[in-house]
């Protein structure tokens, strides 16, 4: 104790850098130990977790989500969940196992109304905007519809039907005779909900929702699709410019069928 | 220090209630906010829903954890306006009752501190363990801002005990509460003598904070009649914050515990035999305040030397 008559302490100069200079080594090292500790448990989002509908990015998620859990509450079909401890994904955010309980997309979207922070985004009022992955039918070997049969469950069960997942119908190479429908989903629409990867018949699923970061290719930013931009342009942008057509030598084509196609065609 | 187990002699001239008392009523009070808690998932009838980050009670009231509510700041994230409303009644609601108040009364992190401790005291380990310095937990507050700003994520929430403790509890996820209920136990009984709650934790370190220009605080009016039995040093989880209150009068020091550790436990108020402890406003603390003493021949004073 310092020796003073008036009841404050005296701190000599020494003693007060001292002091700031032990604070500001251990303010360091903690920071330093928190942000490795951080980075290791941040890791990616395994791809079966899946945020539920409006959440920011993943980054900007971690950085508004306080982990209250009120989404998980207000979810009338108990889809949401929140991450235990010792799990891949942040402990106590909210995520849904597709296959699982899959996102029924409510019209009133009760999870983004209850979240307090924001991480679940407000600007989303419409389900159909929400964008909480892309289903992607990951195994062409075991789906039913790409072997020929007509299961078709994946997308009869879609609330998008025929906008996010359609059926495209191309010929049955094995039979020579007869159609295959394949699903196919159409990143544009797909809201990621995982209707049709809970309802998937098979033992495994065959169609999954995944992240876009994982489902998602790029189209090189030179890239022009032709028949788009003839779409676009309203006319063929070749047409005119005096493009010599090559013959088609060992080839005769069949006779065309009114759509335009060939009868018969086998490549 | 007696022989005895502090509190001994509070028991014998007050009773086991007034000994006890503040005790009870805390535990009570830790009880009653887990019950707010889980009234909803066990009845189905939802009076809180949420956890102590972030809740919303009786569909209206939105409550939001201010320390949360600020790394998320630093994060580069601005809450939503209901957030920001429960950050701003519930710091007003700390202001007035005492910061800390948020570790003895609401947090169940505490209960384990709290037994680990008494252990620690019936094994005579008080001394045992690592020493760190009071301002470490500042130090831990300081580098979760700065890891939250640098890298723009809420960092205490990956490895906060309160909160996930909190939510285990909340969302039954109990091997969860077991493990992190064990872990602190262990860290606060082997690591040194509250070694969690007042040298480590960021969280109290905060409400801390909030304690140094709070309002209702801790008084030892009647300190002219402190015995020097030392009971109050023996229970106190932040020791430190009694002497320049209790034994302030050479230094014309006014009677009120004004340091933010102080946690508002009143665990004190029990164990003085001699009533010198009680709650008081910060504002109360002139020399005018101390009550006069009035002298007592058949004390049983275990006065030292
Ligand atoms: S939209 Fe409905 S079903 Fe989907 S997560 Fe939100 S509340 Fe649950
Ligand atoms: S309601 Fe919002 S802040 Fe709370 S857990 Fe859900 S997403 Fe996170
Ligand atoms: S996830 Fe499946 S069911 Fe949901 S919108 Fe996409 S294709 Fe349809
Ligand atoms: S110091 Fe931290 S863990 Fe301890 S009681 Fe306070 S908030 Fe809870
Ligand atoms: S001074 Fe009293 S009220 Fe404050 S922490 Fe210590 S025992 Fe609790």
């Amino acid at each position: 104790m310092t020796q003073t008559k008036a009841k404050q302490k005296t701190v000599s100069r020494r003693d007060f850098l001292g002091n700031a200079a032990k604070g500001a080594c251990g303010v360091g090292l903690i920071s330093l130990a928190l942000g490795a500790a951080v980075r290791e448990a941040e890791g990616k989002l395994p791809a079966d977790a899946i945020r539920p509908p409006g959440a920011l990015a993943e980054k900007d998620f971690l950085s508004a989500c306080v982990r209250c859990g009120l989404c998980v509450r207000d979810c009338p079909y108990d889809t949401l969940d929140l991450a235990d401890l010792g799990t891949e994904t942040v402990t106590g955010t909210p995520y849904f196992n597709a296959r699982k309980i899959p996102c029924e997309m409510c019209e009133d979207i009760p999870c983004v109304v209850a979240c307090p922070t924001g991480a679940l985004d407000k600007s989303l009022t419409n389900i159909d905007d929400a964008r909480m992955g892309i289903a992607v039918l990951v195994d062409h070997e075991n789906c039913l519809n790409f072997n020929g049969l007509r299961c078709d469950v994946c997308y009869r069960v879609c609330p998008l039907i025929d906008e996010a997942i359609t059926l495209e119908r191309s010929a049955n190479e094995r039979t020579g005779k007869h159609a295959v429908f394949i699903p196919t989903v159409h990143g544009d629409k797909c809201t990621g909900c995982g209707k049709c990867e809970q309802a998937c018949v098979l033992p495994d699923t065959a169609i999954r929702v995944l992240p876009e970061r994982l489902a998602r290719g790029k189209l090189g930013e030179h890239y022009r699709l032709g028949w788009e931009e003839k779409r676009k342009l309203g006319k063929s942008l070749i047409e005119g410019q005096h493009i010599i057509d090559l013959p088609d030598r060992g080839y005769s084509a069949p006779a065309q069928t009114d759509t335009g196609g060939y009868k018969g065609f086998k490549p | 220090m007696s022989m005895k187990h502090p509190g001994t002699s509070a028991i014998e001239t007050k009773g086991l209630w007034g000994a006890y008392k503040w005790l009870i009523l805390r535990r009570l009070s830790q009880a009653f906010f887990l019950a707010l808690f889980l009234v909803g998932p066990i009845s189905g009838y939802w009076l809180v829903k949420g956890t102590l980050a972030s809740s919303l009670t009786l569909d209206v009231l939105p409550l939001t954890d201010p320390f949360i509510f600020l790394q998320s700041l630093l994060a580069g994230h601005v809450m939503e306006t209901s957030a920001i409303i429960g950050v701003l009644i519930l710091s007003a609601a700390y202001f007035i009752v005492g910061g800390r108040v948020y570790c003895s009364w609401v947090c169940p992190v505490n209960v384990v501190s709290d037994s680990a401790s008494w252990l620690r005291r019936r094994l005579g380990w008080k001394k045992t363990g690592i020493k760190l310095p009071r301002q470490s937990a500042l130090w831990v507050m300081a580098g979760v801002f700065v890891t939250s700003f640098v890298s723009a994520t809420l960092v205490w929430e990956f490895f906060n005990p309160v909160t996930i403790l909190h939510r285990s509890i909340v969302f039954g996820a109990f091997t969860t509460v077991a493990f992190i209920a064990g872990v602190m136990f262990l860290i606060e009984l082997i690591g040194g003598d509250r070694i969690w709650c007042s040298r480590l934790c960021p969280v109290g370190a905060f409400y801390g904070l909030i304690g140094k220009v709070s309002l209702v605080k801790i008084s030892a009016k009647n300190r002219k009649a402190c015995n020097d039995c030392m009971d109050c040093y023996a229970v106190c989880p932040e020791a430190h914050v009694i002497s320049p209150a209790l034994k302030g009068e050479k230094d014309q020091n006014g009677p009120v515990i004004l340091s933010g550790d102080c946690t508002n436990c009143a665990r004190c108020l029990d164990v003085c035999s001699e009533h010198v402890f009680e709650f008081s406003l910060r504002t109360k603390n002139t020399m005018d305040d101390v009550r006069p003493f009035e002298g007592d021949a058949d004390k049983d004073s275990t006065k030292a030397a």
